[in-house]
Protein backbone atom coordinates (compact mmCIF):
# COMPACT_ATOMS: atom_id res chain seq x y z
CA UNK A 1 0.00 0.00 0.00
CA UNK A 2 1.88 2.76 -1.05
CA UNK A 3 0.46 6.27 -2.41
CA UNK A 4 2.31 8.25 -5.10
CA UNK A 5 1.32 11.62 -5.17
CA UNK A 6 2.89 12.75 -8.16
CA UNK A 7 0.88 9.46 -9.93
CA UNK A 8 -2.24 11.28 -7.91
CA UNK A 9 -1.83 15.03 -9.26
CA UNK A 10 -1.71 13.28 -12.80
CA UNK A 11 -5.21 11.61 -12.42
CA UNK A 12 -6.77 14.60 -10.70
CA UNK A 13 -8.53 15.67 -14.43
CA UNK A 14 -9.93 12.18 -14.14
CA UNK A 15 -11.01 11.90 -10.44
CA UNK A 16 -12.64 15.39 -10.94
CA UNK A 17 -14.67 14.22 -13.82
CA UNK A 18 -15.93 11.05 -12.12
CA UNK A 19 -16.31 13.12 -9.48
CA UNK A 20 -18.92 15.32 -11.38
CA UNK A 21 -20.67 12.03 -12.46
CA UNK A 22 -21.06 10.50 -9.23
CA UNK A 23 -22.66 14.13 -8.10
CA UNK A 24 -24.84 14.18 -11.91
CA UNK A 25 -26.12 10.48 -11.53
CA UNK A 26 -26.82 10.72 -7.77
CA UNK A 27 -28.43 14.07 -7.98
CA UNK A 28 -30.79 13.09 -10.62
CA UNK A 29 -31.80 9.48 -8.96
CA UNK A 30 -32.47 11.15 -6.08
CA UNK A 31 -34.85 14.01 -7.21
CA UNK A 32 -36.38 10.81 -9.46
CA UNK A 33 -36.91 9.37 -6.18
CA UNK A 34 -38.00 11.95 -4.31
CA UNK A 35 -40.46 12.84 -6.60
CA UNK A 36 -41.88 9.47 -7.46
CA UNK A 37 -40.69 7.57 -4.48
CA UNK A 38 -42.43 10.39 -2.21
CA UNK A 39 -45.96 10.04 -3.61
CA UNK A 40 -45.52 6.01 -3.85
CA UNK A 41 -45.06 5.87 0.10
CA UNK A 42 -47.63 8.55 1.09
CA UNK A 43 -49.91 6.24 -0.90
CA UNK A 44 -48.59 2.99 0.76
CA UNK A 45 -49.40 4.77 3.99
CA UNK A 46 -52.57 5.77 3.58
CA UNK A 47 -54.26 3.65 2.23
CA UNK A 48 -53.32 1.03 5.19
CA UNK A 49 -56.15 -0.39 6.72
CA UNK A 50 -57.49 1.77 9.38
CA UNK A 51 -56.55 5.18 7.75
CA UNK A 52 -58.68 7.77 5.99
CA UNK A 53 -58.29 6.50 2.40
CA UNK A 54 -57.93 2.63 3.08
CA UNK A 55 -57.70 0.76 0.08
CA UNK A 56 -56.48 -2.58 0.48
CA UNK A 57 -56.19 -3.65 -3.16
CA UNK A 58 -54.12 -0.64 -4.16
CA UNK A 59 -52.09 -1.26 -1.09
CA UNK A 60 -51.27 -4.82 -1.56
CA UNK A 61 -50.95 -4.44 -5.61
CA UNK A 62 -48.01 -1.34 -4.35
CA UNK A 63 -46.40 -2.70 -2.12
CA UNK A 64 -45.72 -5.91 -4.11
CA UNK A 65 -44.78 -3.66 -6.95
CA UNK A 66 -42.28 -1.99 -4.55
CA UNK A 67 -40.88 -5.35 -2.51
CA UNK A 68 -40.05 -6.81 -6.45
CA UNK A 69 -38.56 -3.77 -7.93
CA UNK A 70 -36.76 -4.32 -4.23
CA UNK A 71 -35.58 -7.87 -4.21
CA UNK A 72 -34.02 -7.52 -7.75
CA UNK A 73 -30.27 -7.24 -7.21
CA UNK A 74 -28.61 -3.74 -8.36
CA UNK A 75 -26.11 -4.90 -11.27
CA UNK A 76 -29.51 -7.23 -12.57
CA UNK A 77 -31.71 -4.07 -12.86
CA UNK A 78 -29.20 -2.40 -14.32
CA UNK A 79 -28.91 -4.92 -17.23
CA UNK A 80 -32.60 -5.57 -17.55
CA UNK A 81 -33.35 -2.21 -17.38
CA UNK A 82 -31.22 -1.67 -20.69
CA UNK A 83 -34.57 -1.32 -23.42
CA UNK A 84 -36.18 0.94 -20.92
CA UNK A 85 -33.16 3.05 -20.79
CA UNK A 86 -32.70 3.11 -24.31
CA UNK A 87 -36.30 4.48 -24.58
CA UNK A 88 -36.26 7.03 -22.23
CA UNK A 89 -32.73 8.80 -22.83
CA UNK A 90 -31.95 7.21 -25.73
CA UNK A 91 -28.57 6.03 -24.65
CA UNK A 92 -27.71 3.02 -22.86
CA UNK A 93 -24.25 4.09 -21.87
CA UNK A 94 -22.65 7.17 -19.94
CA UNK A 95 -23.84 8.72 -16.29
CA UNK A 96 -27.16 9.56 -17.82
CA UNK A 97 -27.82 6.18 -18.95
CA UNK A 98 -26.84 4.68 -15.39
CA UNK A 99 -29.19 7.00 -13.79
CA UNK A 100 -32.08 5.50 -15.52
CA UNK A 101 -31.58 2.56 -13.56
CA UNK A 102 -30.57 4.04 -10.19
CA UNK A 103 -33.56 5.74 -10.19
CA UNK A 104 -35.51 2.65 -10.49
CA UNK A 105 -33.71 1.40 -7.85
CA UNK A 106 -34.14 4.75 -5.16
CA UNK A 107 -37.79 4.58 -5.98
CA UNK A 108 -38.88 1.90 -4.08
CA UNK A 109 -36.20 2.54 -1.76
CA UNK A 110 -37.52 5.70 -1.27
CA UNK A 111 -40.70 5.06 -0.74
CA UNK A 112 -40.70 2.48 2.07
CA UNK A 113 -38.75 5.14 3.93
CA UNK A 114 -41.26 7.39 3.59
CA UNK A 115 -43.44 4.73 4.93
CA UNK A 116 -41.88 3.92 7.76
CA UNK A 117 -41.22 8.08 8.57
CA UNK A 118 -45.22 8.16 8.24
CA UNK A 119 -45.85 5.41 10.27
CA UNK A 120 -44.06 6.59 13.69
CA UNK A 121 -46.67 9.55 13.68
CA UNK A 122 -49.41 8.86 16.30
CA UNK A 123 -52.19 7.92 15.06
CA UNK A 124 -54.27 10.09 17.23
CA UNK A 125 -52.64 13.40 15.52
CA UNK A 126 -54.26 11.93 12.44
CA UNK A 127 -57.57 11.26 13.83
CA UNK A 128 -57.61 14.24 15.32
CA UNK A 129 -57.32 16.13 12.06
CA UNK A 130 -59.91 13.92 10.33
CA UNK A 131 -62.16 15.32 13.47
CA UNK A 132 -61.24 18.65 13.17
CA UNK A 133 -62.83 18.47 9.46
CA UNK A 134 -59.72 18.58 7.35
CA UNK A 135 -59.85 17.64 3.67
CA UNK A 136 -57.27 14.73 2.71
CA UNK A 137 -55.30 16.53 1.33
CA UNK A 138 -54.45 18.68 4.11
CA UNK A 139 -54.32 15.88 6.45
CA UNK A 140 -51.35 14.72 3.45
CA UNK A 141 -49.59 17.88 3.22
CA UNK A 142 -49.94 19.75 6.68
CA UNK A 143 -49.88 17.00 9.30
CA UNK A 144 -48.51 13.41 7.41
CA UNK A 145 -45.49 15.36 5.48
CA UNK A 146 -45.52 17.82 8.55
CA UNK A 147 -44.89 15.42 11.35
CA UNK A 148 -43.11 13.08 9.03
CA UNK A 149 -40.46 15.81 7.71
CA UNK A 150 -37.46 15.15 10.14
CA UNK A 151 -37.82 11.45 9.44
CA UNK A 152 -37.95 11.97 5.62
CA UNK A 153 -34.98 14.03 5.73
CA UNK A 154 -32.90 11.36 7.13
CA UNK A 155 -34.79 9.04 4.71
CA UNK A 156 -33.14 11.33 2.01
CA UNK A 157 -29.79 10.73 3.55
CA UNK A 158 -30.10 7.15 3.69
CA UNK A 159 -31.16 6.90 -0.11
CA UNK A 160 -28.55 9.59 -1.14
CA UNK A 161 -25.79 7.43 0.63
CA UNK A 162 -27.10 4.26 -0.67
CA UNK A 163 -26.99 5.92 -3.98
CA UNK A 164 -23.36 6.68 -4.02
CA UNK A 165 -23.11 3.26 -3.26
CA UNK A 166 -24.93 1.74 -6.29
CA UNK A 167 -23.49 4.23 -8.66
CA UNK A 168 -20.15 2.48 -7.78
CA UNK A 169 -21.99 -0.73 -10.73
CA UNK A 170 -23.18 1.90 -12.85
CA UNK A 171 -19.69 1.26 -14.16
CA UNK A 172 -21.09 -1.91 -15.87
CA UNK A 173 -22.71 0.53 -18.38
CA UNK A 174 -20.02 3.13 -18.54
CA UNK A 175 -21.39 4.88 -16.29
CA UNK A 176 -18.50 6.63 -14.36
CA UNK A 177 -18.20 8.42 -11.78
CA UNK A 178 -15.84 7.77 -8.29
CA UNK A 179 -16.60 4.32 -7.59
CA UNK A 180 -16.35 3.37 -11.33
CA UNK A 181 -12.51 4.64 -11.33
CA UNK A 182 -12.12 3.05 -8.16
CA UNK A 183 -13.13 -0.28 -8.85
CA UNK A 184 -11.27 0.09 -12.39
CA UNK A 185 -7.65 1.22 -11.09
CA UNK A 186 -7.87 0.45 -7.76
CA UNK A 187 -9.00 -2.84 -8.02
CA UNK A 188 -8.88 -4.41 -11.41
CA UNK A 189 -5.43 -2.95 -12.11
CA UNK A 190 -3.63 -3.05 -8.38
CA UNK A 191 -3.35 0.95 -8.52
CA UNK A 192 -3.05 1.80 -5.19
CA UNK A 193 -2.72 5.18 -5.55
CA UNK A 194 -6.37 5.74 -7.47
CA UNK A 195 -7.68 3.31 -5.08
CA UNK A 196 -7.14 5.32 -2.24
CA UNK A 197 -7.62 8.53 -2.73
CA UNK A 198 -11.19 7.30 -4.35
CA UNK A 199 -12.30 5.90 -1.15
CA UNK A 200 -11.14 8.64 0.40
CA UNK A 201 -13.19 10.57 -1.09
CA UNK A 202 -16.18 8.33 -1.03
CA UNK A 203 -15.40 8.34 2.67
CA UNK A 204 -15.22 12.47 3.12
CA UNK A 205 -18.65 12.41 0.56
CA UNK A 206 -20.63 9.92 2.53
CA UNK A 207 -19.67 12.11 5.87
CA UNK A 208 -20.65 15.18 4.61
CA UNK A 209 -23.79 13.90 3.75
CA UNK A 210 -24.56 12.53 6.85
CA UNK A 211 -23.82 15.02 8.89
CA UNK A 212 -25.37 17.85 6.73
CA UNK A 213 -28.55 15.25 6.34
CA UNK A 214 -28.76 14.93 10.31
CA UNK A 215 -28.13 18.74 10.99
CA UNK A 216 -31.09 19.86 8.86
CA UNK A 217 -33.34 16.81 10.02
CA UNK A 218 -32.82 18.51 13.41
CA UNK A 219 -33.22 21.81 13.08
CA UNK A 220 -36.41 21.45 11.41
CA UNK A 221 -37.73 18.75 14.27
CA UNK A 222 -39.61 21.37 16.89
CA UNK A 223 -40.46 18.38 19.15
CA UNK A 224 -37.23 18.41 21.08
CA UNK B 1 -79.13 18.12 20.27
CA UNK B 2 -77.59 14.00 20.06
CA UNK B 3 -79.61 11.09 19.27
CA UNK B 4 -77.81 7.76 19.40
CA UNK B 5 -80.37 5.01 18.56
CA UNK B 6 -79.43 1.60 18.71
CA UNK B 7 -75.76 1.96 18.18
CA UNK B 8 -73.89 -1.01 18.22
CA UNK B 9 -69.72 -1.65 17.11
CA UNK B 10 -68.69 -4.97 16.86
CA UNK B 11 -64.85 -5.67 16.54
CA UNK B 12 -63.31 -8.37 15.21
CA UNK B 13 -60.73 -10.42 17.22
CA UNK B 14 -58.47 -13.23 16.98
CA UNK B 15 -60.66 -14.77 19.69
CA UNK B 16 -63.74 -14.31 17.62
CA UNK B 17 -66.23 -10.42 18.09
CA UNK B 18 -66.63 -8.60 20.72
CA UNK B 19 -69.74 -6.03 21.53
CA UNK B 20 -67.63 -2.90 21.79
CA UNK B 21 -71.18 -1.02 22.30
CA UNK B 22 -73.40 -3.08 22.22
CA UNK B 23 -77.12 -1.56 21.20
CA UNK B 24 -77.19 2.15 23.37
CA UNK B 25 -79.61 4.43 22.95
CA UNK B 26 -78.60 8.01 24.68
CA UNK B 27 -79.93 11.31 23.73
CA UNK B 28 -78.20 14.56 24.77
CA UNK B 29 -80.05 17.71 25.26
CA UNK B 30 -79.09 20.83 23.65
CA UNK B 31 -76.93 22.80 26.13
CA UNK B 32 -76.18 20.44 28.55
CA UNK B 33 -73.12 19.01 29.64
CA UNK B 34 -73.30 14.92 29.55
CA UNK B 35 -71.02 12.37 31.20
CA UNK B 36 -69.98 8.83 30.30
CA UNK B 37 -68.54 6.95 33.05
CA UNK B 38 -67.44 3.77 33.05
CA UNK B 39 -63.76 1.82 33.18
CA UNK B 40 -61.56 1.23 30.46
CA UNK B 41 -63.10 -1.57 28.00
CA UNK B 42 -66.80 -0.95 28.86
CA UNK B 43 -67.31 0.64 25.33
CA UNK B 44 -67.28 4.19 26.41
CA UNK B 45 -64.70 5.40 24.40
CA UNK B 46 -65.94 3.63 21.45
CA UNK B 47 -69.18 5.09 21.34
CA UNK B 48 -67.65 8.57 21.88
CA UNK B 49 -65.74 8.19 18.89
CA UNK B 50 -68.86 7.06 17.00
CA UNK B 51 -70.45 10.07 17.63
CA UNK B 52 -68.31 11.80 14.92
CA UNK B 53 -67.64 8.39 12.89
CA UNK B 54 -64.13 8.34 14.02
CA UNK B 55 -65.43 4.77 14.54
CA UNK B 56 -68.56 3.96 11.94
CA UNK B 57 -71.14 1.93 14.03
CA UNK B 58 -72.08 -1.57 12.60
CA UNK B 59 -75.59 -0.59 13.48
CA UNK B 60 -77.71 2.20 14.72
CA UNK B 61 -78.01 5.82 13.89
CA UNK B 62 -76.50 9.03 15.46
CA UNK B 63 -78.19 12.24 15.03
CA UNK B 64 -76.13 15.08 15.11
CA UNK B 65 -77.73 18.45 14.50
CA UNK B 66 -80.76 17.29 13.09
CA UNK B 67 -79.02 15.08 10.93
CA UNK B 68 -78.06 11.26 11.08
CA UNK B 69 -74.36 10.85 10.36
CA UNK B 70 -74.02 7.82 9.09
CA UNK B 71 -76.19 8.07 6.06
CA UNK B 72 -73.72 11.09 5.01
CA UNK B 73 -71.13 10.96 2.11
CA UNK B 74 -67.79 11.22 3.07
CA UNK B 75 -67.36 15.66 2.36
CA UNK B 76 -71.05 15.84 3.79
CA UNK B 77 -69.14 13.95 7.13
CA UNK B 78 -66.50 16.47 6.65
CA UNK B 79 -68.52 18.79 6.87
CA UNK B 80 -70.35 18.02 9.56
CA UNK B 81 -67.67 17.98 11.88
CA UNK B 82 -66.33 21.39 11.20
CA UNK B 83 -69.59 21.64 13.76
CA UNK B 84 -68.49 18.88 16.02
CA UNK B 85 -65.10 19.80 18.00
CA UNK B 86 -63.30 16.78 19.71
CA UNK B 87 -60.60 16.66 22.57
CA UNK B 88 -58.66 14.14 23.77
CA UNK B 89 -56.74 12.58 26.52
CA UNK B 90 -53.30 13.19 24.93
CA UNK B 91 -54.14 16.26 23.21
CA UNK B 92 -53.15 15.26 19.64
CA UNK B 93 -51.86 18.78 18.91
CA UNK B 94 -49.38 18.80 15.20
CA UNK B 95 -45.84 18.98 17.33
CA UNK B 96 -44.42 20.70 14.24
CA UNK B 97 -47.00 23.81 14.14
CA UNK B 98 -47.24 26.39 16.65
CA UNK B 99 -50.01 27.29 19.42
CA UNK B 100 -51.25 29.43 16.41
CA UNK B 101 -50.79 26.99 13.71
CA UNK B 102 -52.67 24.71 15.18
CA UNK B 103 -55.46 26.39 15.68
CA UNK B 104 -55.51 28.12 12.41
CA UNK B 105 -55.38 24.37 11.03
CA UNK B 106 -59.41 24.48 11.63
CA UNK B 107 -59.85 27.58 10.22
CA UNK B 108 -58.51 26.39 7.21
CA UNK B 109 -60.38 22.96 7.04
CA UNK B 110 -63.55 25.15 6.91
CA UNK B 111 -62.51 27.42 4.49
CA UNK B 112 -62.20 30.93 6.19
CA UNK B 113 -60.64 33.36 4.11
CA UNK B 114 -56.54 33.97 5.13
CA UNK B 115 -57.88 37.53 6.57
CA UNK B 116 -59.81 35.97 9.27
CA UNK B 117 -58.24 33.24 9.97
CA UNK B 118 -55.80 35.69 12.28
CA UNK B 119 -58.92 37.51 14.09
CA UNK B 120 -60.35 34.22 15.09
CA UNK B 121 -57.09 32.45 15.88
CA UNK B 122 -56.13 35.20 18.46
CA UNK B 123 -59.68 35.87 19.62
CA UNK B 124 -59.80 31.88 20.61
CA UNK B 125 -56.23 31.87 22.14
CA UNK B 126 -57.15 34.99 24.19
CA UNK B 127 -60.53 32.90 25.49
CA UNK B 128 -58.68 29.92 26.47
CA UNK B 129 -55.81 32.42 28.20
CA UNK B 130 -53.05 31.26 25.62
CA UNK B 131 -52.65 34.49 23.98
CA UNK B 132 -49.01 35.09 25.13
CA UNK B 133 -48.14 31.34 23.49
CA UNK B 134 -49.01 32.13 20.11
CA UNK B 135 -45.61 31.19 18.54
CA UNK B 136 -44.96 28.03 20.59
CA UNK B 137 -44.31 24.86 19.66
CA UNK B 138 -47.11 22.44 21.56
CA UNK B 139 -43.47 20.35 22.66
CA UNK B 140 -42.80 23.52 25.09
CA UNK B 141 -46.47 23.92 26.76
CA UNK B 142 -47.94 21.67 29.99
CA UNK B 143 -50.12 19.22 29.41
CA UNK B 144 -52.80 21.92 30.59
CA UNK B 145 -51.81 24.61 28.41
CA UNK B 146 -51.84 21.95 25.50
CA UNK B 147 -55.61 20.75 26.14
CA UNK B 148 -56.18 24.43 26.18
CA UNK B 149 -55.04 24.82 22.45
CA UNK B 150 -56.74 21.67 22.06
CA UNK B 151 -60.23 23.25 23.27
CA UNK B 152 -58.88 26.05 20.77
CA UNK B 153 -58.41 23.89 17.94
CA UNK B 154 -62.16 22.10 18.60
CA UNK B 155 -64.25 25.52 19.47
CA UNK B 156 -62.64 27.19 16.34
CA UNK B 157 -65.39 26.85 13.68
CA UNK B 158 -68.14 27.80 16.40
CA UNK B 159 -69.26 23.90 16.95
CA UNK B 160 -72.65 23.19 18.52
CA UNK B 161 -70.91 19.82 19.99
CA UNK B 162 -68.02 19.22 21.31
CA UNK B 163 -66.59 15.75 22.50
CA UNK B 164 -64.40 14.90 25.22
CA UNK B 165 -62.71 11.93 25.25
CA UNK B 166 -61.03 11.35 28.33
CA UNK B 167 -60.01 15.45 28.52
CA UNK B 168 -58.80 15.05 31.99
CA UNK B 169 -57.28 11.97 32.67
CA UNK B 170 -53.69 12.94 31.90
CA UNK B 171 -53.75 15.93 34.17
CA UNK B 172 -53.10 16.63 37.86
CA UNK B 173 -56.03 17.79 39.69
CA UNK B 174 -55.31 21.35 39.52
CA UNK B 175 -54.89 21.44 36.34
CA UNK B 176 -57.78 19.07 36.01
CA UNK B 177 -60.09 21.50 37.38
CA UNK B 178 -58.86 25.07 35.78
CA UNK B 179 -59.54 22.83 32.47
CA UNK B 180 -63.27 21.54 33.61
CA UNK B 181 -64.21 25.51 34.63
CA UNK B 182 -62.97 25.78 31.28
CA UNK B 183 -65.22 23.83 29.95
CA UNK B 184 -68.13 24.65 32.33
CA UNK B 185 -67.57 28.08 30.78
CA UNK B 186 -67.60 27.05 27.24
CA UNK B 187 -70.71 25.65 28.15
CA UNK B 188 -72.68 28.55 29.58
CA UNK B 189 -71.07 31.22 27.74
CA UNK B 190 -71.26 29.63 24.13
CA UNK B 191 -73.86 27.37 24.47
CA UNK B 192 -71.93 23.96 23.57
CA UNK B 193 -73.82 20.88 24.27
CA UNK B 194 -70.61 18.85 25.95
CA UNK B 195 -70.63 15.14 25.81
CA UNK B 196 -67.84 13.65 27.86
CA UNK B 197 -66.68 10.42 29.08
CA UNK B 198 -64.16 9.22 31.77
CA UNK B 199 -63.42 6.98 34.35
CA UNK B 200 -63.19 10.08 37.12
CA UNK B 201 -66.82 10.11 38.79
CA UNK B 202 -65.40 13.87 40.10
CA UNK B 203 -64.93 15.27 37.08
CA UNK B 204 -69.18 14.28 36.02
CA UNK B 205 -69.92 15.68 40.01
CA UNK B 206 -67.90 19.10 39.53
CA UNK B 207 -69.78 19.77 35.65
CA UNK B 208 -71.96 17.08 34.44
CA UNK B 209 -75.86 17.66 34.26
CA UNK B 210 -76.79 14.15 33.19
CA UNK B 211 -74.79 11.05 33.30
CA UNK B 212 -74.93 7.86 31.81
CA UNK B 213 -72.58 4.57 33.22
CA UNK B 214 -71.50 2.31 31.14
CA UNK B 215 -70.65 -1.52 31.58
CA UNK B 216 -69.70 -4.20 29.11
CA UNK B 217 -70.54 -1.98 25.91
CA UNK B 218 -74.30 -1.16 27.54
CA UNK B 219 -75.78 1.81 29.51
CA UNK B 220 -76.75 0.54 32.97
CA UNK B 221 -77.67 3.53 34.13
CA UNK B 222 -78.86 6.44 33.29
CA UNK B 223 -80.25 10.00 34.95
CA UNK B 224 -79.72 13.31 36.32
CA UNK B 225 -76.10 13.73 38.08
CA UNK B 226 -77.98 14.56 41.07
CA UNK B 227 -80.19 11.80 41.29
CA UNK B 228 -77.93 9.18 40.61
CA UNK B 229 -75.19 10.53 43.13
CA UNK B 230 -78.67 10.51 45.86
CA UNK B 231 -80.15 7.17 44.71
CA UNK B 232 -77.95 4.89 42.73
CA UNK B 233 -79.37 1.63 41.58
CA UNK B 234 -76.31 -0.92 40.03
CA UNK B 235 -73.78 -1.93 41.85
CA UNK B 236 -70.99 -0.64 39.24
CA UNK B 237 -72.70 3.01 39.85
CA UNK B 238 -72.55 2.42 43.86
CA UNK B 239 -69.16 1.68 43.64
CA UNK B 240 -68.48 5.11 41.21
CA UNK B 241 -70.05 7.21 43.26
CA UNK B 242 -68.15 5.69 46.66
CA UNK B 243 -64.55 6.34 44.44
CA UNK B 244 -65.73 10.19 45.15
CA UNK B 245 -68.06 10.06 48.39
CA UNK B 246 -67.05 7.64 50.45
CA UNK B 247 -68.64 6.35 54.05
CA UNK B 248 -66.63 3.69 54.97
CA UNK B 249 -66.60 3.23 58.85
CA UNK B 250 -63.70 1.32 60.13
CA UNK B 251 -64.50 -2.29 61.40
CA UNK B 252 -63.23 -1.47 65.01
CA UNK B 253 -65.62 0.83 64.97
CA UNK B 254 -68.62 -1.04 63.69
CA UNK B 255 -67.63 -3.62 66.49
CA UNK B 256 -68.36 -1.01 68.70
CA UNK B 257 -71.88 -0.24 68.11
CA UNK B 258 -74.57 -1.90 69.26
CA UNK B 259 -77.56 -0.58 67.67
CA UNK B 260 -78.63 -0.54 64.09
CA UNK B 261 -76.87 1.50 61.86
CA UNK B 262 -78.92 3.60 59.27
CA UNK B 263 -77.77 6.19 56.49
CA UNK B 264 -79.97 8.84 55.76
CA UNK B 265 -79.82 10.72 52.98
CA UNK B 266 -80.87 14.50 52.93
CA UNK B 267 -81.72 16.14 49.15
CA UNK B 268 -81.52 19.58 48.07
CA UNK B 269 -83.59 21.77 50.37
CA UNK B 270 -84.39 19.54 53.25
CA UNK B 271 -82.53 20.95 56.29
CA UNK B 272 -81.27 17.83 57.42
CA UNK B 273 -79.85 18.68 61.26
CA UNK B 274 -83.50 19.67 61.85
CA UNK B 275 -85.32 16.61 60.93
CA UNK B 276 -82.72 14.47 63.03
CA UNK B 277 -82.73 16.87 66.17
CA UNK B 278 -86.25 16.86 65.61
CA UNK B 279 -86.45 13.07 65.83
CA UNK B 280 -84.08 12.95 68.70
CA UNK B 281 -85.95 15.10 70.73
CA UNK B 282 -89.17 13.44 69.90
CA UNK B 283 -88.46 9.66 71.02
CA UNK B 284 -86.43 8.13 73.01
CA UNK B 285 -83.43 7.74 71.06
CA UNK B 286 -80.48 8.45 71.23
CA UNK B 287 -78.15 9.12 67.80
CA UNK B 288 -74.53 8.79 67.28
CA UNK B 289 -72.93 10.05 64.25
CA UNK B 290 -70.37 7.83 62.41
CA UNK B 291 -69.98 9.69 59.16
CA UNK B 292 -71.02 12.37 56.99
CA UNK B 293 -70.44 15.13 54.63
CA UNK B 294 -72.84 17.69 52.19
CA UNK B 295 -71.59 17.56 48.96
CA UNK B 296 -73.01 20.21 46.27
CA UNK B 297 -73.72 18.68 42.80
CA UNK B 298 -74.79 21.47 40.41
CA UNK B 299 -75.22 23.83 43.29
CA UNK B 300 -77.82 21.54 45.27
CA UNK B 301 -76.94 20.11 48.25
CA UNK B 302 -76.82 16.34 49.03
CA UNK B 303 -76.30 15.21 52.41
CA UNK B 304 -75.87 11.87 53.49
CA UNK B 305 -74.95 11.17 57.11
CA UNK B 306 -74.37 7.81 58.86
CA UNK B 307 -75.60 7.29 62.01
CA UNK B 308 -75.84 4.88 65.28
CA UNK B 309 -78.92 4.52 66.71
CA UNK B 310 -79.62 3.54 70.54
CA UNK B 311 -82.86 2.96 72.37
CA UNK B 312 -85.80 0.59 72.33
CA UNK B 313 -86.53 -1.46 69.41
CA UNK B 314 -90.16 -0.01 68.93
CA UNK B 315 -88.65 3.67 69.25
CA UNK B 316 -86.05 3.13 66.78
CA UNK B 317 -89.26 1.72 64.20
CA UNK B 318 -90.63 4.54 65.35
CA UNK B 319 -87.87 7.38 64.37
CA UNK B 320 -86.98 5.76 61.03
CA UNK B 321 -90.69 6.12 60.18
CA UNK B 322 -90.47 9.81 61.05
CA UNK B 323 -87.71 10.75 59.46
CA UNK B 324 -89.30 8.95 56.26
CA UNK B 325 -92.24 11.08 56.79
CA UNK B 326 -90.52 14.26 56.45
CA UNK B 327 -89.11 12.90 52.80
CA UNK B 328 -86.22 12.08 53.96
CA UNK B 329 -84.00 8.67 52.74
CA UNK B 330 -83.18 6.33 55.39
CA UNK B 331 -81.52 2.92 54.87
CA UNK B 332 -80.68 0.22 57.58
CA UNK B 333 -77.23 -0.68 56.74
CA UNK B 334 -76.51 -2.71 60.00
CA UNK B 335 -79.39 -4.38 62.07
CA UNK B 336 -77.32 -3.78 65.19
CA UNK B 337 -75.91 -6.89 67.26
Amino acid sequence: MDFDFTHFVEFIPDISSAFIQTIYMISISLIVAILIGLPIGILLYITDNGLFLENRALQSVLGFVVNMLRSIPFIILLVALIPLTDALVGTTIGPTAASVSLSVAAIPFFARIVESALREIDKGVIEAAIATGATPWMIIKEVLLLEARSGIISGVTLTLISLIGFSAMAGTVGGGGIGDLAIRFGYYRYDNTIMISTVLILIILVQVIQYAGDFIAKVVDKRR
Amino acid sequence: MIEIRNLSKVYNTKNGTVNGVDNVSLTVQEGEIFGIVGYSGAGKSSLIRCINLLERPTSGSIIVNGRDLTSLKSEELRRARLKIGMIFQHFYLISQKTVYENVAFSLKAAKVPTMKIKERVEELLEMVGLAEKRDVHPSQLSGGQKQRVGIARALANNPTVLLCDEATSALDPTTTKSILNLLKRINKELNITIVLITHEMNVVKEICHRMAIMQDGKVIEEGSVYDIFANPKADLTKEFIESVVSFEIPEVILKGCTGPIVKVTFKGEIAGEGVISDTLQKFNVNGNFLHGSIEYIQDLPLGIFIMELKGQKEEIANALHYIESRDVQVEVLHNGL
